[in-house]
């Protein structure tokens, strides 16, 4: 499967739990965890996104989000915005 | 004088539009300065006046009215699908997918992306970037900052008849809950419409309490178990002894009968250290300490009178307002009373008579607060009246250490579980005071107002930071104090102990002094006494002594006023004589 080759890179690093591509809209189009929480990751972290993504383009329009990561006591969880689609990996760094 | 131009206008004028035509100008009045008014006026003295063209401004506060804020959470549920395709549907939403997956576009920024992310997901891998780095190194030295304090939070009592907070009680293991217990304690104050609950906070949420408490009668006193954090027992108004269980809801598991209970308010109940863990004693103004097991609360399982004769009479007991209980020292316990005594008390005694060990007469007024120091066991701390005292067990006759005088009373004090040198009390004046007796003596070190009514209780968190007060009005303030006051200074416990040994060893030597004395006057006495004996027969009844003090009064009168007289006439001869002096100047004066 094209899609799997795509992120396989990723899936192989040490410490991911998941990975999650979603649309501009919020669509979880391909994911490795279950449903449930591939569409609550999805659901909530696009808010999050477009809430990150205007905040730095109201401070300077010029600017703007390539990368977010939320550090959280379990795990961290790492977003790379696009135009279009964002890709959500759920790492647990082991050190 | 008034400048007035006259005109008339026909009436049937009004109205008609207005012709305006040029004119010279015409001089009305001249009216030329008067010299001659000058004389009635004076020049005052130059003086310099600031003038500004700006408007006046003062200062205000404001404080909004109180917001009530809830949290909750929200939960995502899915949506986000384009109009045409149904999400209930697997088939649907699988070809939408894949037909997204096939697009250009998407497997482009998929790559990129993927690059990005792998590049941080090995930066992780490799290096924790968030590891704490300097731990380890040795703290800084404390600039010295003042000693502060800041409110976190007031819980007020949702209730529109205000009570008093009579109790505070900290959840063990972490304490995020505060439990307080209200009751109005004013004689015949309390109405029927005063609600009869108390509550437990949750210290985050001001705005409602996190579980309600309702007992029989309202509670004057409240403790939550220190082995089990859901179990509370709470004394009430009206003698019983309430055990709560939070798990089973908000009326009590199970309470004493009112026969076998106080028959007066329980001012204190504290849980106790056994091997079950379901031990408590309480004490009560009607002379008695009973002790309990909360899982049978139909009779007390023990019982001690406060009879300081040792007799067990209820008739001589002493009323008990407070307790103090150190877990360290299960056998031993102290009792504060309500006529300024503390009696010092023997659980394992054999006999009821043996059970009271010694008492010390400590205040004008009821001790509302005793306390052990936690680091120093033997030292004790008792509130009551206008002062507060730190007593040491072996010495019974003075406090070593004692604060003068306020100006209100004290209503409660408390150790600081973490600092042994601090201590906290509260007054009738709303007032907070952080003493800090290693810092200094004579003075609190921190002196807070919390609130324009008395504050009546007072209880601190074991971490030492957060400290909760209650106030007459209802309110529950919870204060942070600032961390030179909750942290351990260094060589605190041995400074601490240096200065308790200098005063316990002062009073000891007082002590022994006064001993001393009153052995001497002892012996004078009696060797005057047998010389009266000798002279007068039998002991002078009351009409002799007074007979005898009327006597001495009135020669002493006597002898004041020959005093006076001689006085005066001193004063006269003088006078005369400076006359004779004044005149003999004058006389030769003028014959010179």
């Amino acid at each position: 499967m094209t899609e799997f080759s795509l992120l396989s890179p990723i899936q192989g690093q040490k410490g991911v739990q998941g990975i999650i591509v979603a649309n501009s809209e919020g669509i979880p189009i391909k994911s490795t965890l279950d449903n449930s929480s591939t569409v609550q990751y999805a659901g909530l972290i696009h808010q999050l996104v477009m809430k990150a993504r205007s905040t730095i383009r109201d401070i300077d329009p010029q600017n703007d989000l390539t990368f977010m990561r939320v550090r959280s006591k379990k795990n961290e969880i790492m977003i790379a915005p696009d135009k279009d689609f964002f890709l959500i990996v759920i790492q647990n760094p082991s050190d | 004088m008034e400048i007035v131009h006259v005109y008339s206008k026909l009436r049937s004028e009004f109205g008609r539009q207005c012709l305006f035509s040029d004119r010279p100008a015409e001089l009305l009045l001249d009216l030329p300065p008067d010299p001659s008014l000058t004389l009635s006026f004076i020049q005052k003295n130059h003086r310099d006046q600031a003038v500004q063209a700006c408007w006046e401004t003062s200062e205000h506060q404001l404080n909004t009215e109180r917001f009530e804020t809830g949290s909750c959470g929200i939960n995502h549920m899915e949506g986000g699908w384009p109009k045409d395709i149904n999400p209930a549907e697997m088939e649907q939403t699988i070809r939408f997918r894949k037909k997204v997956e096939k697009d250009e576009s998407y497997i482009n920024s998929v790559l990129q992306l993927g690059s990005v992310m792998e590049h941080c997901i090995r930066q992780n891998n490799a290096v924790d970037i968030y590891q704490e780095c300097f731990e380890d190194e040795e703290e800084v030295e404390e600039i010295q900052e003042p000693p502060s304090a800041k409110t976190v939070n007031v819980f007020r009592d949702p209730n529109e008849i205000k009570r008093t907070v009579t109790s505070l009680s900290w959840q063990p293991d972490g304490g995020r809950k505060l439990a307080v217990a209200y009751s109005s304690l004013e004689f015949q104050k309390s109405s029927k419409d005063m609600s009869l609950d108390s509550y437990i906070w949750d210290i985050e949420n001001p705005n409602r309490p996190e579980m309600m408490l309702k007992p029989a009668s309202p509670l004057v006193c409240l403790d939550y178990n220190p082995k089990d954090s859901h179990t509370l027992v709470g004394g009430s108004y009206n003698g019983q002894i309430v055990f709560w269980d939070i798990r089973k809801g908000n009326q009590p598991v199970e309470f004493s009968s009112l026969e076998h209970s106080h028959r007066d308010p329980v001012y204190k109940i504290i849980w106790l250290q056994s091997k079950t863990g379901t031990d408590a004693f309480s004490a009560s103004t009607d002379g008695q300490v009973l002790w309990w097991d909360v899982r049978k609360l139909a009779e007390p399982t023990e019982r001690l009178v406060l009879d300081p004769s040792r007799e067990g009479n209820l008739d001589q007991a002493l009323g008990a307002i407070s307790l103090e209980f150190e877990p360290t020292m299960p056998t031993k316990f102290m009792v504060g009373t309500e006529q300024g005594l503390v009696i010092s008390c023997n659980r394992k005694a054999k006999t009821p008579a043996e059970k009271i060990v010694c008492t010390y007469d400590s205040h004008h007024g009821p001790i509302y607060a005793l306390q052990r120091n936690p680091f120093f066991p033997k030292n004790f701390l008792t509130v009551g009246d206008w002062t507060a005292r730190i007593w040491s067990e072996d010495i019974k006759e003075s406090s070593i250490m004692w604060t003068k005088y306020q100006m209100s009373y004290l209503t409660d004090a408390c150790w600081s579980p973490v600092r042994p040198s601090v201590f906290f009390t509260v007054k009738m004046d709303g007032v907070l005071d952080v003493w800090d007796i290693l810092f200094k003596q004579s003075d609190p070190t921190l002196s807070l107002k919390v609130c324009d009514k008395s504050l009546y209780s007072l209880s601190v968190q074991d971490n030492g930071c957060l400290v909760a007060c209650g106030s007459q009005l209802g309110e529950a303030t919870l204060l942070e104090i600032c961390s030179g006051l909750s942290t351990l200074q260094k060589n605190e416990k041995s400074l601490l102990a240096a200065m308790f040994e200098r005063e316990s060893k002062r009073e000891k030597i007082l002590e022994a002094r006064q001993r001393e004395v009153r052995l001497k006057e002892r012996s004078r006495s009696e060797q005057s006494r047998e010389e009266e004996v000798g002279r007068e027969e039998g002991e002078e009844d009351p009409k002799h002594l007074i007979a005898r003090a009327e006597s001495d009064f009135y020669s002493l009168v006597e002898a004041e006023v020959k005093r006076r007289e001689k006085k005066d006439e001193v004063m006269k001869e003088k006078d005369i004589c400076e006359e004779k002096d004044v005149k003999d100047e004058e006389q030769r004066g003028t014959s010179e």
